[in-house]
């Protein structure tokens, strides 16, 4: 028998193996779907970006560039000191972190390395309870507690409206952020390096502290800036509890009133200042979103770096 | 070979609850002990160790749990010193569980529970006041799967007399760790590398490194070349048998030629109808290998059965 004499081709066979028509265009639809789905955040963020810069241009347009240093945030006034909002802002932020960064690093170790399978059961959902409290509430809870219990107690005299309270308002609502995101990157950690430790003779603390966490920075580095992002970028608390809602002096003092970016767009979109004042009251709306934008993205890419250098490490 | 190893660092004294004077004349100790290890011959049909010297380690009706279940039972046998004692057994035998029980790693597991004693210069290691931290100091450990920490070479070895407060060249402790784990000539142009950077087997000799560093008197090891390839595996063993001139070696093996080559006495342990472990004969490892007692024994040893 000759090689290949018996092969005989199946028609059919090779039809069948094309698939159907009806099939491949369902994939091509999905396909299309999900292109979709894809591109209109895209195009959504696309769209944000561009009427930011455009509200922000007409706006620098529109007023006189001398208004963007005076004394002070008021827009009814016509004046639009940016630092003023800077200042607050990033005083704001760093007394949330300062609260934030440690109790949530603490929690984050002892939930992660102390605690037993059962209280960890228990006590992580509340710490992700803390996170799901509407930040109107936590505004009012500095409002009336943190301010008075706390800060007034500390410095007699300080107006009920204050910095510091809205600070440590905003660092309890990161706190749950942070815990949680670093014990999620220290449980990642593996065991064995755990026992290589204490094979050693290392007690719980030093293999939490020189094993668990270095092994773990990138997650806590990642922890910190999103903890970062999320203060920067709160905004009831500041308002509620920090005061100045027409506007605000420039100050770098805590015990202050003042006022951050979040909250004087808050206050500029809610309506009062809208009506009144000049018109480019609303228009410097979109130029603070502009900067709150700017700071984040900043941030953010600072951070991705700091991430990959140290996972580049080992 | 650099002396300093040999000698007691200032951090074993003073601080722990084990007594300390067995420990404090280390030097002629270890010197003893290796010229009685010398004098013995090996080949000796006797199971029995020479009676003169002092077990390394004595475990004494050995029973762990596991929450209500009993891993394994009523174990009894003394590790002679500077000797390497392997155990081998089917799986689920409980030879990682017993070999942990030596250093109190099992602590670590929630739910375990120990009966009976493991002694150690006559102390027993689980009486209420040891702490289990000063017993793995002195019973060092090394694991299945190489375990560097992700830091430099130079950082892995000097972790454990960092974190023992040794107070003395850390760089000499550093190389004469590294060269006794036949590391040294390998890595010593790049100390400051990530030990995940070596190879498997690198990697394994430098956990050993690291376990000498802290200067045990008992090294465990846990399956330590099941992970690596033959070249790697042979190199471990030779390292074990020039380590055992200063340390006790207990080996957890799946590898029956290792045991067999590596090896002087081995403990074969089964898996009882209750699915604990315990133990059917302890030997030399030759009288296990060519001379069973048990026909179990000799049906595991000859590949019948597990």
């Amino acid at each position: 028998m000759q090689p290949g004499a018996s092969l005989r081709r199946d028609p059919s066979l090779a039809t069948a193996l094309r698939g159907t028509a009806a099939r491949h265009r369902r994939e091509r639809v999905i396909g299309a779907v999900l292109l979709g789905a894809a591109l209109l955040t895209v195009v959504v963020s696309a769209l944000i970006i561009l009427s930011l810069f455009g509200g922000a241009v007409d706006f620098i347009r529109q007023i006189d560039l001398g208004t963007l240093f005076a004394d002070g945030w008021y827009p009814r006034r016509g004046e639009f000191d940016l630092k003023t909002l800077v200042a607050g802002s990033l005083l704001v932020t760093g007394i949330a972190l300062l609260l934030a960064v440690p109790v949530g690093l603490l929690s984050a170790i002892y939930l992660s390395e102390y605690a037993s399978r059962r209280v960890r059961r228990i006590v992580k959902p509340i710490l992700e309870v803390l996170a799901g409290i509407p930040s109107v509430v936590l505004g009012f809870f500095a409002l009336t507690f943190i301010s008075p219990v706390f800060v007034q107690r500390l410095n007699p005299g300080t107006s009920d409206f204050n910095l510091l309270a809205a600070g440590l308002g905003v660092g309890i609502l990161t706190i749950p952020l942070i815990a949680s995101v670093s014990e999620d990157s220290m449980r990642a950690v593996p065991a064995a390096l755990r026992e290589a430790s204490y094979g050693l003779g290392a007690r719980r603390l030093t293999t939490s502290v020189k094993i668990v966490v270095p092994a773990a920075t990138s997650g806590i580095v990642a922890a910190v800036i999103l903890g970062i992002s999320r203060a920067i970028g709160e905004t009831m608390v500041v308002a509620v509890a920090a005061g100045g809602s027409g506007g605000a002096q420039f100050t770098v003092d805590p015990f202050h009133q003042g006022q951050t970016i979040t909250a004087a767009m808050a206050s500029l979109a809610t309506g009062t200042d809208r009506v009144a004042g000049a018109t480019s009251a609303f228009q410097s709306l979109f130029f603070l979103g502009l900067m709150l934008f700017i700071m984040t993205f900043v941030l953010n890419q600072l951070g991705d770096i700091f991430v990959r250098r140290t996972r580049q490490q080992y | 070979m650099p002396s300093t190893l040999t000698e007691p660092t200032d951090r074993v004294d003073g601080s722990g609850n084990l007594p300390t004077a067995p420990r404090t004349p280390a030097t002629a100790g270890v010197a003893l002990r290796m010229e009685r290890t010398a004098a013995q011959p090996l080949a000796g049909g006797d199971a029995d160790t020479d009676p003169a010297a002092e077990p390394a380690v004595d475990l004494r009706d050995v029973s762990v749990y596991y929450g209500s279940f009993r891993a394994v039972k009523n174990i009894t046998f003394d590790v002679p010193p500077n000797a390497i004692t392997s155990l081998i057994g089917p799986s689920g035998s409980g030879k990682s569980t017993l070999l942990r029980a030596v250093n109190r790693m099992n602590d670590l597991i929630p739910g375990t529970r120990f009966e009976g004693e493991v002694l150690y210069h006559g102390e027993n290691l689980y009486a209420e006041q040891v702490d289990p931290v000063e017993v793995r100091r002195r019973i060092g450990m090394v694991f299945q799967k190489p375990n560097p920490f992700p830091k430099s070479i130079y950082d892995n070895v000097a972790f454990g007399p960092r974190i023992n407060g040794f107070r003395g060249k850390l760089d000499e402790v550093v190389e004469s760790s590294l060269r006794r784990a036949a590391l040294w000539d390998e890595v010593k142009d790049k100390l400051k590398q990530s030990g995940l950077a070596l190879s498997g087997g690198q990697q394994q000799r430098l956990c050993i490194a690291r376990a000498i560093a802290v200067q045990p008197e008992i090294i465990l090891m846990d399956e330590p070349a099941s992970a690596l390839d033959p070249r790697s595996t042979l190199q471990i063993e030779e390292l074990m048998s020039e380590l055992k001139k200063n340390y006790t070696i207990i080996i957890v093996t799946h590898n029956m030629q290792q045991a067999a080559r590596a090896s002087d006495y081995t403990v074969f342990m089964n898996m009882g109808e209750d699915r604990a472990g315990y133990i059917v004969e302890r030997s030399r490892t030759t009288d296990i290998f060519t001379n069973p007692k048990h026909q179990m024994t000799e049906d595991y040893v000859s590949g019948r059965f597990g």
